[in-house]
């Protein structure tokens, strides 16, 4: 099998082929003009669905079913959090940032103990959980809404050449999770356990240790996109975590990540979320409403399904 | 000595006995025909979604387009429903039969019934803003004057919801179609080998499934008059809790509808229980949430035990 025929039985070209396709239509549309613009906005609001569906592509490679739907909860309560501690101050940044990630790290660790201790389905544990985070964070967050310290704005919106840094940053950090996906014991772990638990165990690895850090690391990268988004956006909102319970799984299975478990595609989730996000800003430019582009994503999510299902000999 | 399995059978009808006493002690008041109407009202098209996600998950899938569904309805029913009925009920009908066709297609193309029914999730919000892009139309007056009844005695959400929770059980529980439908769930092999086609039992469990979230959105609009594309967004969350609180299983077919029904009613009880303690309406979501766990820890002792007795 050559080079090329193997890359195009996986889904993660094709994600950024029509990402390009899109974008191409876009421009072509308007004449060429705003390409380079529509780009940078692709990159920095695709960057926050990347950084979720990181979290949510370790989730789903775990296990059949298995899906974290406390992600746009403890997005919220990173930022509420991280807004709150930081109280618009510099000095304070770095406390913000450990306080909104030592939150987000007891979120993961109570729906790992909810799964383990109550023997229920991760779809069920972390539905649990989401309702008492976000109840937490609406609770905490009452009142007026605070900026962000001028220094979290400035790397959330800064940019290079065009580049938001933000999206540099997370190329950066997908880089190093596809790298322990491939060559750590915990990467071949996952893989080994989300394709059949029971014989990773019995070929001595440790199915529940990986678990656990499984759901620790969803739980902080969904802090992570919180601090990110509440420095972008200007604060952060009660609401500001909830397009991402869809958009996370929307992501990672365009991305070629298999619902089924066992194996996971980093780079699908940047061309899918780039795809999402190009589809979103051609149907603005063509004069789409709201309704129009809600329905296209949907179709293009059942079709991609469909598609991959059937590329896969029906998993 | 009771045994395991009766004490988890029991455990929804405790868990919403303990909620309705402690409201009752907390806000006599409430123990009235007036006061249960009010706080259960709401309780009727909850149900309905949950017994529309129990039909689902009883074919081991799961529907994550319920509550953009229940919106579509409600933005339908004050709309087109209102001004031309034969159309409005037209157009009820081919969504459940689209329900039914992407239940048939989830079996025919083997495929993940979360990732379908998250577009379909899409595609529905996508309707519901085209007809409604605001709240607003009007309910039909049928409608307002059904979900306003007043019955002698019992108050009408209760009776509701008993006759709904009992048709439903002894439909899945006692007839042929029922045991298939839960077969299909059980062992789809089985059920195969035995002559049955999956193909058309999930597309008519999923049809099922429709029908009770048109239900479900044509109640809702009784209650609140106008419609909204985003009105029933949080019932796919209380839809699945409500199952699982009511003791229902993710897989095998193992469900109880009169169970679902009594998860919901406790869902919707325990907002006004909170309401009654003064808890700040932010904790409302939460302590479902703490609902939601408390039972479910509960259910794991007694599984345990029995298994320990066992």
């Amino acid at each position: 099998m050559t080079r090329v025929t193997r890359l195009a039985r996986e889904a993660w070209p094709w994600t950024f082929l029509a990402a390009f396709a899109v974008w191409l239509a876009t421009i072509t549309y308007t004449g060429g003009q705003g390409s380079g613009a529509i780009l940078t906005a692709a990159l920095s609001f695709a960057t926050f669905s990347v950084i979720v569906g990181l979290g949510q592509m370790l989730v789903f490679t775990s296990g059949p079913g298995n899906v974290d739907l406390s992600i746009p909860a403890t997005i919220t309560l990173a930022g509420v959090v991280a807004m709150k501690v930081m109280d618009t101050d510099n000095a304070r940044l770095l406390i913000g940032i450990a306080a909104a990630l030592g939150a987000a790290f007891t979120v993961g660790l109570a729906n790992y103990a909810l799964i383990r201790v109550l023997r229920i389905p991760p779809i069920i544990a972390t539905l649990s959980s989401s309702f008492l985070v976000l109840s937490t964070a609406i609770s905490y967050g009452r009142g007026i809404r605070i900026k962000p310290p001028p220094l979290l704005a400035d790397f959330a919106t800064a940019r290079i050449m065009g580049v938001p840094l933000v999206a540099i940053f997370t190329v950066i950090l997908s880089i190093i999770l596809a790298q322990i996906l491939l060559r750590t014991v915990y990467g071949r772990s996952l893989l080994a356990t989300g394709q059949n638990a029971r014989a990773a165990w019995l070929s001595g690895l440790d199915p529940e240790r990986t678990r656990l850090i499984t759901y620790v690391a969803s739980a902080l990268l969904a802090g992570v996109a919180g601090l990110c988004l509440s420095g972008f956006s200007g604060g952060a909102a009660l609401n500001m975590g909830e397009e991402f319970l869809l958009a996370s799984i929307a992501v990672v299975v365009i991305g070629g990540t298999s619902v089924a478990g066992g194996k996971a595609s980093v780079p699908g989730i940047w061309g899918a979320a780039l795809f999402m996000y190009l589809l979103v800003s051609m149907l603005n430019t063509f004069g789409a409403s709201a309704g129009i582009r809600l329905i296209l994503t949907g179709v293009i999510i059942i079709a991609v399904i469909v598609a991959a299902t059937r590329d896969t000999g029906g998993r | 000595m009771i045994n395991a399995k009766m004490l988890r059978q029991a455990l929804p009808f405790l868990s919403l006995a303990v909620v309705l006493v402690a409201t009752f002690i907390i806000q006599p008041r409430t123990m009235s025909y007036f006061g249960l109407n009010l706080m259960l009202q709401y309780a009727v098209p909850i149900a309905l979604a949950t017994i529309a996600q129990m039909f689902v998950i009883t074919c081991n899938d799961l529907d994550l387009s319920i509550g953009p569904f229940v919106g579509l309805v409600s933005c339908i029913g004050a709309t087109l429903l209102l001004d031309n009925p034969v159309m409005g009920v037209a157009a009820l009908v081919a969504l459940i039969l689209v329900y039914a066709a992407v239940g048939g297609l989830i079996q025919a193309r083997n495929l993940p019934s979360i990732v379908v029914t998250l577009g379909l999730a899409f595609i529905w919000l996508g309707i519901a803003v085209l007809i409604l892009p605001s709240p607003g139309g009007k309910a039909p007056q049928w409608l307002k004057s059904l979900m306003a009844l007043q019955t002698p005695i019992i108050p009408f959400p209760i009776i509701a919801a008993v006759v709904i929770g009992l048709v439903i059980q002894f439909a899945l529980m006692k007839t042929s179609l029922g045991v298939i439908a839960r077969g299909a769930g059980g062992n789809p092999v089985a059920l195969t080998r035995a002559g049955w086609s999956m193909f058309k039992t999930k597309a008519i469990l999923f049809g099922i499934a429709g029908f009770f979230g048109v239900l479900s959105g044509l109640s809702l609009l009784g209650l609140t008059t106008s419609g909204d594309a985003h009105i029933a967004d949080r019932y796919t969350l209380y839809s699945i809790a409500g199952v699982i609180l009511g003791g229902g299983n993710f897989i095998g077919g193992r469900v109880s509808p009169m169970g679902a029904v009594i998860g919901a009613l406790t869902l919707a009880l325990a907002g006004s229980f909170l309401i009654f303690l003064r808890i700040s309406p932010d904790w409302q979501i939460g302590a479902q949430g703490a609902i939601l766990i408390i039972v479910l820890a509960l259910r794991a002792l007694v599984t345990r035990g029995g298994q320990v007795a066992a």
